[in-house]
């Protein structure tokens, strides 16, 4: 098991280098000269050379890299003399469209996404897990039909739609809540709820779609295998046998896709961020890409990778810890 | 004399499914003493695994409809409480399946499932105590290093050891009748004669009765005393072991008695089968569910058409046989198709 994880860790680093790789040469690759992007309309050709000095853009490609991937561990400095900054390590580059170290600036939106994926993760897994399994008990009845018709809605129904169809509904028309304005949980709890219930539900019930069709699905499944027939035929109760038996099994794929969706998130819910006007990471992500800020799309893009990578290694783990017959080889 | 343990009367099962009412076992009735072993044959569809779920009431109720009664010693299982229905399951009554692969729990050890089945029915046993339990029973049913193996996963084990696993389950709990699913269709020759043995010599040691389901009618000759061959739902012959074999009673038994390969030197050529197909269960035909099988069959004025044949008692044979031809000719037949 140990060498297991050492060995997973290891590629997952090796993945996580070539990810760095082809992301900071892709964005390099674009037509755009961040020298000239650092100071807008009344740039002076002088300025930007200067610029471009003092953010390393004139060096070639491969050592911009290097000093790219050297800042992650050492952090890193920038100009000379007066003009002379540094963005500590672990530092993913410099922001020339907000003048901050990226690492500062995903340090500030981090904890919004966070809170974001974490609450709308609680919920959808509980309604998720929660209808499927209420539809798998009930298979043909109304509440198997609702939950089914709940799937369909939820599978093709676009975030922003919803989002801004709750946003105008509960906010605009019934005017139930105020404008989500986004607050840190420790300063002001209330008005932090008040601004997240919106975006957790329609996150949550969105994505909860899927789980209940993969808890019905795997329970149902189960449900007809000759091992929870012996179950009943041992003369266990119903509860025994649908957590033991029914539930454990519908677990297994439950879990690797929980992983993957969460890790996902916390890379930034770009669209329901922008439609909830969250400052969290996915709107830092729309805001480079609207500036061209190549640097804070490299650093969002290499922070998301690092919750995929890490996701993986831990579904891996667990798919062994759930399933007995993944661990031995 | 030995009063029966078992008593299935007029046990019917349909099931609805969307493409109509499937009746799965129809009018089945039989008795099962304490010791003593009960085969029943027939193709697949026959109804022959229904029956058997039927007994211990593992029917998916939802689907099922059931009626009848199942009497196991003095407790009608079909009407009963669901509480009566799980005290009876497992301690009283017990079942091996077919494929021990899929019959185990993949997630738990075997050892855990083995302690599962016993302590539902022994709430107040210590840990130790269970364990003990457990090992002698692994050691029973011969799995070789009981307390290592204690602690193995099924899929550790090879498909003879599973199965050895799945009676071990079935009889920790010392149960009065063992119902045996096929229970050697999925293991490799040499294995099956293993586990059949194994399931004897147990039966032996507790005198419980077991019901054998199977088509392999070398398997029934070997362990049976008693045979219900079952058809389309409906039990079509009920007979005493040597009886089926020295005279049988249907033209369905007959045709499955012709269909056995031998290695009788004068029995060669080709194999003998039964033309046609079993009928749907949804739409079985009127009269006797055989008759578009039969070689007998006397056309559409005739009793064989038009009214379901019932069990009857073969005169001079401890046989009964659902088949309108008279007794005579039942015997005659029965005796040339032997010959042949």
């Amino acid at each position: 098991m140990f060498l297991f994880i050492t060995r997973r860790l290891f590629f997952a680093l090796l993945l996580l280098l070539a990810v760095s790789v082809v992301t900071y040469l892709l964005f390099s690759a674009l037509p755009v000269d961040p020298a000239a992007l650092t100071c807008g309309k009344n740039c002076k050709p002088d300025l930007i050379a200067a610029n471009r000095v003092r953010l390393g853009y004139d060096k070639p490609i491969v050592e911009q890299y290097w000093l790219f991937l050297k800042g992650i561990f050492a952090g890193r400095d920038y100009g000379m003399g007066q003009a002379a900054f540094s963005c500590p390590a672990p530092s993913l580059g410099y922001s020339f469209a907000q003048h901050e170290c990226v690492t500062t600036l995903i340090g500030k939106t981090f904890p919004v996404t966070a809170f974001l994926s974490l609450g709308a993760f609680v919920l959808w897994m509980v309604i998720g897990v929660g209808s499927g399994a209420i539809a798998a008990l009930n298979k043909g009845k109304w509440q198997d039909r609702l939950a089914n018709a709940f799937t369909a809605i939820g599978v093709s129904l676009p975030t922003f739609y919803v989002g801004l169809l709750v946003l105008f509904s509960v906010v605009i028309w019934l005017d139930l809540l105020p404008f989500p304005r986004y607050t840190s949980p420790f300063s002001d709890p209330v008005q932090f709820l008040n601004a997240m219930i919106l975006p957790w539900l329609t996150l949550a019930v969105l994505s909860a779609a899927t789980y209940t069709r993969l808890t019905r699905n795997g329970m149902l499944e189960a449900m007809n295998e000759d091992f929870v027939r012996l179950g009943v035929a041992k003369g266990l109760t119903r509860r025994v046998i649908l957590r033991k038996y029914v539930m454990r099994s519908a677990m297994v794929p439950i879990v690797t896709i929980a992983g993957l969706d969460f890790a996902a998130l916390l890379g930034g819910a770009i669209i329901t961020e922008s439609v909830f006007s969250l400052p969290g990471m996915g709107k830092l992500s729309i805001r480079a890409v609207v500036e061209s800020d190549l640097p804070v799309l490299v650093g969002t893009t290499m922070v998301a990778a690092v919750f995929i990578v890490l996701a993986n290694v831990v579904v891996d783990i667990l798919y062994g810890v759930l399933d007995p017959r993944v661990r031995t080889h | 004399m030995n009063l029966p343990i078992l008593s299935v009367r007029h046990l019917c099962v349909s099931f609805t499914t969307p493409d109509g009412v499937v009746h799965a076992v129809n009018d089945v009735s039989f008795d099962v003493k304490a010791g003593q072993t009960l085969g029943i044959v027939g193709e697949s569809g026959s109804g022959k695994s229904v029956t058997a779920g039927s007994i211990m009431r593992l029917n998916n109720s939802i689907t099922a409809e059931t009626s009848g009664s199942v009497v196991i010693d003095g407790v009608d299982i079909l009407n009963c409480s669901e509480e009566q229905a799980r005290a009876i399951r497992g301690s009283e009554v017990a079942m091996v399946f077919q494929d021990p692969l899929s019959a185990l729990n993949p997630y738990y050890t075997v050892g855990y499932q083995i302690a599962e089945a016993y302590e539902v029915h022994h709430p107040n046993a210590s840990k130790s105590e269970t364990r003990k339990v457990v090992l002698d029973m692994l050691t029973k049913v011969g799995i070789p290093n009981p307390e290592k193996r204690y602690d193995e996963y099924p899929h550790q084990f090879s498909g003879g050891m599973r199965q050895r696993i799945v009676i071990a389950i079935a009889l920790v709990n010392k149960p009065k009748i063992l119902i045996a699913d096929e229970p050697t269709t999925a293991l490799d020759v040499t294995v099956q004669a293993q586990i059949l043995d194994l399931m004897l010599e147990l039966q032996r040691e507790t005198n419980m009765a077991i019901i054998l389901i199977t088509h392999d009618l070398g398997v029934v000759a070997e362990v049976a005393q008693d045979v219900l061959v079952m058809y389309a739902g409906r039990v079509v012959e009920e007979a005493e072991v040597n009886s089926l074999f020295a005279s049988p009673t249907h033209p369905y038994s007959w045709g499955l008695l012709g269909a056995v390969s031998s290695l009788d030197e004068h029995k060669r050529g080709q194999l003998r089968t039964i033309s046609g197909t079993p009928p749907s269960l949804i739409s079985i035909p009127s009269g006797c569910a055989f008759r578009p099988r039969c070689e007998f069959y006397e056309g559409e004025d005739s009793d064989c058409h038009n009214r379901v044949p019932d069990l009857r008692i073969i005169g001079g044979l401890s046989s009964s046989s659902a088949c309108h031809l008279s007794d005579q000719q039942i015997i005659e037949i029965g005796k040339s198709k032997v010959l042949s």
